[in-house]
């Protein structure tokens, strides 16, 4: 590879759709993940016991009869040597619960075994005494007793109740959000290896290495220097695996000390789906004064998150909701309150889209129910009341946190997607359709989706990178930021690539770990190539300017008459490989090894008075979803989606389109198919995939159209495309939309109700509460 | 005296002993082979993660099927071929045609799951290379992504069909060789395994064993073990068991033995009725379908299980033999209560009858579930009604969902008979359900939902049996 001096274009530059950088690993079974790596010798396999209950006092346990034969360790809160709390930001996640038993699937003990199975047997063989407590199911219990992780928040701008008065109409109501569970493909898991002096391995399967690092280490009660957490790849994460994947690796960290011996945890997926958080369910009320033409004048919006038993990262989750309360939409006087309510239930947790998903349902549920109790179409509402258009941003520009929308270009993406996928023809031949079919019924909606990009907490918009050239001119690269399947790693080797001008295939990426890029934030909130891509563009232009600086007096040429590119080192008039240029500067001395760091410019955010420029900028997209519904049975199937999305200049168009298909795909498994249902005494009763239902083939729509927008990003991004990762999962509500307008079908006229998911049952319960009202 | 378990792992033969009978072939290729392409993602048989070829030699020729190796016992290889997708490749590194097509169509992100497609894909292709968009859907029912969306495996799958060579083989003398002519008798770990491969052998050993295991496909019993953690001291395997494998088609009934796997029934079933049809195409996943077998649908007692309603409706009838002889009962007669059935010790379920449906017989049957494809039914139900003279007569109502074990709704049946087919009658039908049924609520659905739906499958029955131009099918509407 590196050696071929050919002159031709470098391949794999920034903007082309080169395919993952592991596709031909994933395809041949060849790409390792963690569990696939080879087992150290002597290496022990642990178990984690779950409570049974949702809230227990803990009497006493005895663990004595758990050491059969093949057992080497077993472990309880007892045995921590450090602190025994993996929380991320807040106290309050055990490792192993002490006292107390905070839902039902809580971590109580470990045992490490020579087999998983051993293990499994020795932990049933645990006599723990549970005095059952009243346990807080639901946010309406925890409202009433005032039980919260966080305190009550509240956005504010202008003044909602007064707007309220002076508006001609108004409407009110509720809607209930179910949570999601992540199933990633790849469960939870981690390899652990004691060092000597106490040092630590692990291989993690963590969206971040750096917070597994630092809780390996305060459970040890070590310094962060002697813990090196690495990760290749995830098979999937989504968010499950921002502060979930400690757990794991703690555990297999604290057998791996006590016995000494490696330790691999793995998750079963039952186990998985009941020990770990979820996406958290909402329950939204509302309250919206608007007028004739659609126009909002007020709005009260209050969300009772259910956080779960901890705070995890529910307090920027739930604000997340806040901020997305306004979809698109120009607020003048509203109000957004926010109950984060603790409950015994897991604690729920990031994925993809941080609490915008629920935000965001809710304003869009909102704006459907203004138009039909209008008799307006439902797209000319949303285009009314849009912010103002990047370029032209007069009065209608500030957030209801104080923030100016300077780049909404959903004013031409929604016509555009409205031309593109015939909307109005179709609306008008759907209503056709439905007066004449008495059994099965057709909706449409069209929603859009703004996105507002950052980490909400500043201080964790920073990535960094670390480059090595070697002799032969391979290219080596490290970042802060972890592959999960979204093409982080491509993307960046793109970067890299087309900063030095050699084909991609001379640059290799390898594990994401702690040793080489420190102190990095969770590959998160869809900032991955963001700034991992800037702290790479950093790393190469430090060497290229060494390089540079080497060239003009090596040749004596002028700076401005330098290039890299087609594979070559441009001096003047002459060119040279790359690989020689290189090896030369080598012989000459040169250091070929940088890192790189970059922190997001231009953003701040006061959480005191709630306001701020929280995000650097905005993804935008929109989506037409046209469904069937069977009214008999509330079954129903997507029959088309048409998509428009804004990722600025794309990196790579094959990766961006993934990422958009998988994200609307997977969003539309949270709002139909996909339901946690949890038994009366706050028991998971769906917790693998014969019970819980994510979208196959068949599911995902029938015509699937996705369009990249054409543009750029106005601020100055990495070649100025957009992050993409969570955003096109908004794109999903157009789908609950539609089937709400198929089941308005049914009526006459009278506004369904429907909360998500919409299971067929949820569906058939909303038709016939339809029927019943229409009548 | 242990026989050793013997197989061709992809082109090579391996001779197991000493590992557990109930150790998985996912188990085995991970730890003892580090062939480590193959994935959980859920060890139950519903991701695919898992998915390997299993070849038999069939006439003569090698002939693949897709499975899912996490709940597959390692004993069960015994005289067959597994093939993993570390084999697909060629040997100068050449990737199959699917391998290429899924990279080149951006089929995989993460790629957990990938393996698993590529295997799935690689079965279908060499299975049935003109398959279309939905016979495409169809294979990959049971695995799932979580991170493309599908579209791109769609189109891969597509693109990979169309190309001619290589397939997958395997040497059919050497496997030939492996076959048994007298029972296989495996211990391990002090667990036993017996494959019989005639009635006489089976009849004999579970005389022998009269509390042991009855294993067909496993899709149920492989459960108990990788989730259930349950104990299996002796398995006796049918699946190689000639006269178990036996289908007979006459012009009075189609007679099915209770080790035919779903997708050797299936042509057979769904002639009976494209509703079948549909209802066999979403029981479980082509996976599922290549292992599982009617004979442990039926035998498991399950009250969900989607093969009784259907056969109940026909009028099905099962044999039941021992060592001692045989004995012949209707279908719904063997379901006494729920996780109660009438077969004694010593019995097994030899076959299934299934009377060809007359002429003047209105049959359809109906699954409802939350996932169109691969979801255990929350209603599953199957309507018969016989028209003479413009009445009805002999209905058979049948559900499965409502009640501790499938079902037929008696009062429904009497009210309906002697009866013209109008929607008044269907009405009144319906009304009367819950004389029959006081179904559970469940993580699957509600009470209130099952009846809902189980009144309105009636009104679907009529609708489709009398006003065929109505539309009223979600999964079929637009194709
Ligand atoms: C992912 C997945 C999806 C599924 N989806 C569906 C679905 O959609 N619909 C549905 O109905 N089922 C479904 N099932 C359940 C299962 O596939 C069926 O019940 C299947 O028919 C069982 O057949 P088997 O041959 O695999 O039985 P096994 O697991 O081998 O055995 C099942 C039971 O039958 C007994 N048995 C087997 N053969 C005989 C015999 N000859 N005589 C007496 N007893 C015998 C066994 O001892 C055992 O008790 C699903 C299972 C899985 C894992
Ligand atoms: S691991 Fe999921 S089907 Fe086998
Ligand atoms: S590529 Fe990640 S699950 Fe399919």
């Amino acid at each position: 590879m590196a050696r071929k001096t050919l002159h031709h274009p470098a391949t794999g530059a920034a903007g082309q759709a080169i395919p993952h950088d592991s596709a031909i690993l994933h395809v041949t079974g060849r790409a390792t993940y963690t569990d696939d790596i080879l087992e150290p010798a002597g290496c022990l396999h642990a178990y984690i016991l779950k409570s049974p209950h949702a809230h227990a006092r803990i009497k006493g346990m005895d663990v004595s009869a758990c050491y059969i034969p093949g057992v080497h360790a077993v472990m309880t809160w007892r045995d921590v040597p450090g602190a025994n709390d993996v929380a991320p930001v807040f106290d309050g996640d055990p490792v192993f619960a002490e006292r107390e038993v905070l839902y039902a699937g809580q971590s109580v003990l470990a045992v490490a075994a020579e087999s998983i199975e051993i293990a499994y047997q020795a932990a049933q063989r645990a006599v723990i005494h549970y005095e059952e407590l009243p346990a807080i199911l639901d946010v309406h219990t925890a409202i009433q007793k005032k039980s919260f992780v966080g305190d009550t928040y509240v956005m504010r701008t202008g003044d909602s109740k007064a707007a309220l008065k002076k508006s001609p109409r108004s409407l009110s109501g509720t809607l209930d959000i179910g949570g999601q569970d992540h199933f990633y493909l790849e469960g939870q898991v981690a390899l652990v290896t004691p060092l000597e002096n106490n040092e630590i391995h692990c291989w993690s399967s963590t969206q971040h290495p750096s917070e597994v690092q630092h809780l390996i280490g305060k459970v040890l009660d070590i310094p962060e220097h002697a813990v090196t957490v690495e990760v290749r790849r995830m098979g999937g994460a989504f968010g499950g695996k921002e502060s979930q994947a400690s757990l794991i690796a703690c555990v297999a960290a604290l057998l791996a000390r006590k016995t000494n011996r490696p330790v691999k945890l793995r998750l079963d997926r039952d186990d998985d789906m009941i020990l770990t958080g979820k996406r958290h369910d909402f329950h939204a009320a509302y309250t919206v004064g608007f007028d004739d033409d659609g126009m909002i004048r007020s709005l009260d919006i209050t969300h009772a998150v259910n956080c779960g038993m901890s705070a995890d990262l529910s307090n920027a989750i739930a604000d997340r909701a806040m901020f997305h309360s306004d979809n698109g939409y120009y607020l003048s006087d509203a109000t957004i309150t926010s109950y984060r309510c603790l409950t015994h239930k897991v604690s729920n947790t990031a994925f993809r889209g941080f609490g915008g998903p629920q935000g965001m349902l809710v304003i869009e549920y909102i704006m459907d129910e203004v138009a039909r109790v209008l008799g307006h179409d439902p797209v000319d509402v949303r285009l009314a009341n849009l912010y103002d258009p990047m370029g032209r941003t007069e009065k209608r520009c500030i957030t209801h946190y104080g923030m100016k929308v300077e780049d909404n270009i959903l004013g031409d993406m929604i016509p555009d997607l409205q031309k593109s996928s015939s909307y109005k023809k179709r609306v008008a031949e759907i209503a056709r359709f439905n007066a004449k079919n008495k059994i099965l019924k057709r909706g449409i909606a069209l929603t859009p989706v703004k996105f507002g990009i950052s980490f909400t907490l500043t201080m964790l918009n920073q990535g960094g990178a670390l480059v090595h050239i070697y002799k032969d001119g391979s290219v080596q690269v490290n970042h802060g930021g972890t592959e999960m399947g979204q093409g982080l790693h491509t993307k960046i080797i793109q970067v890299v690539a087309t900063e030095f001008g050699i084909d991609h295939t001379s640059v290799k990426i390898t594990a994401t770990s702690t040793g080489k890029v420190p102190n990095t934030s969770a590959t998160a909130a869809s900032t991955g190539a963001d700034i991992n891509g800037k702290a790479a563009q950093d790393a190469v232009r430090i060497i290229r300017e060494r390089l540079v600086d080497f060239a003009i007096t090596e040749f004596g040429v002028k700076r401005t008459s330098i290039r890299f590119a087609d594979n070559h080192v441009h001096i003047g008039t002459q060119k040279m490989p790359f690989v020689d240029f290189v090896h030369l500067a080598y012989v000459n001395r040169i250091s070929l090894s940088s890192n790189g760091f970059y922190k997001t410019p231009d953003i701040h955010w006061d959480r005191a008075t709630a306001s701020g420029r929280p995000f650097y900028y905005f993804s935008y997209g929109t989506a037409v979803s046209e469904v069937v519904v069977d009214t008999l049975t509330g079954e129903y199937r997507i029959l088309r989606a048409d998509i428009l999305h804004d990722v600025g200049r794309s990196l790579n168009p094959a990766i961006d389109i993934g990422q958009i298909e998988g994200g609307f795909v997977q969003g539309t498994g949270w709002l139909t198919s996909e339901e946690l249902f949890w038994n009366e005494k706050g028991v998971l009763r769906t917790h693998s995939p014969s019970t819980y239902k994510i979208p196959t083939a068949r599911d995902a729509p029938a015509d699937f159209r996705v369009r990249l927008h054409n543009g750029e990003n106005r601020e100055d991004t990495i070649y100025r495309s957009k992050a993409v990762g969570e955003p096109p999962l908004m794109l999903a509500i157009s789908v609950f939309l539609a089937i709400r307008d198929a089941i308005s079908a049914v009526g006459n006229g009278v506004v369904p109700h429907l909360n998500a998911p919409a299971t067929p049952e949820s569906v058939l319960k909303s038709i016939n509460d339809v029927r019943a009202r229409s009548s | 005296m242990s026989d050793t378990i013997k197989f061709m792992l992809n082109d090579e033969l391996r001779e197991v002993s000493g590992l557990s009978p109930v150790m998985t072939v996912l188990q085995y290729l991970r730890m003892h082979e580090n062939l480590t392409g193959t994935k959980e993602g859920c060890a139950e048989g519903d991701c695919g993660a898992c998915t390997v070829m299993v070849g038999d030699v069939v006439d003569g020729v090698m002939s693949y099927r897709a499975i899912n190796a996490c709940i597959v016992f390692l004993p069960t290889l015994d005289g067959r071929q597994v093939v993993t997708v570390e084999h697909l490749e060629s040997a100068s590194g050449k990737l199959h045609p699917v391998q290429q097509a899924m990279v080149d169509c951006n089929g995989s992100q993460c790629g957990f799951c990938t393996p698993g497609f590529v295997m799935s894909l690689a079965t279908l292709r060499q299975n049935n290379p003109k398959a279309d968009r939905e016979a495409v859907q169809d294979a990959i029912a049971g695995n799932l992504c979580r991170c493309t969306g599908y579209r791109p495996i769609l189109e891969a799958a597509d693109k990979a069909l169309r190309t001619k060579k290589p397939a997958v083989s395997g040497d059919v003398k050497k496997l030939a060789a492996l076959k048994r002519k007298a029972m296989f008798s495996y211990e391990g770990q002090g667990g036993k395994f017996f494959a019989p491969v005639n009635i006489t052998e089976l009849a004999d050993i579970l005389a022998k064993y009269p509390k042991a295991t009855l294993l067909a496909g496993g899709t149920d019993i492989g459960l108990w073990v990788t989730k259930m953690h349950m104990p299996l001291p002796v398995i006796i395997y049918t699946a190689n068991v000639r006269e178990l494998q036996k289908i007979k088609k006459t012009n009075a009934a189609l007679e099915i033995g209770a080790a035919v796997t779903y997708a050797a029934a299936f042509d057979h079933l769904a002639a009976y009725d494209e509703s079948l049809h549909e209802l066999l195409r979403r029981l479980g996943s082509n996976q599922i379908r290549s292992s599982g077998t009617l004979g442990g649908n039926i035998a498991n007692g399950s009250p969900i299980g989607d093969g009784m309603p259907p056969l109940i409706a026909l009028g099905a009838k099962i044999v039941l033999r021992s060592k001692t002889g045989t004995r012949q009962i209707n279908l719904e007669d063997y379901f006494i209560a729920y996780k109660k059935q009438n077969r004694k010790a010593g019995e097994f379920v030899e076959k299934i009858i299934v009377p060809t449906l007359p002429k003047s017989t209105l049959f359809k049957t109906y699954k409802i579930s939350k996932r169109f494809d691969q979801d255990i039914s929350a209603v599953c139900g199957a309507f018969a009604i016989t028209m003479r003279n413009g009445k009805i007569e002999g209905a058979r109502i049948v559900y499965g969902g409502m009640a501790g074990t499938p079902m037929r709704a008696v009062h429904m049946e009497s009210y309906l008979n002697g009866k013209t087919w109008t929607e008044s009658t269907v009405q009144g039908a319906m009304a009367i359900l819950t004389q029959d049924f006081a179904p559970m609520s469940d993580m699957r659905a509600s009470a209130e939902y099952r009846t809902q739906v189980a009144q309105n499958l009636l009104y679907r029955f009529f609708i489709e049996t009398t006003d065929t131009e109505q539309q009223q099918r979600v999964y079929s509407y637009g194709a």
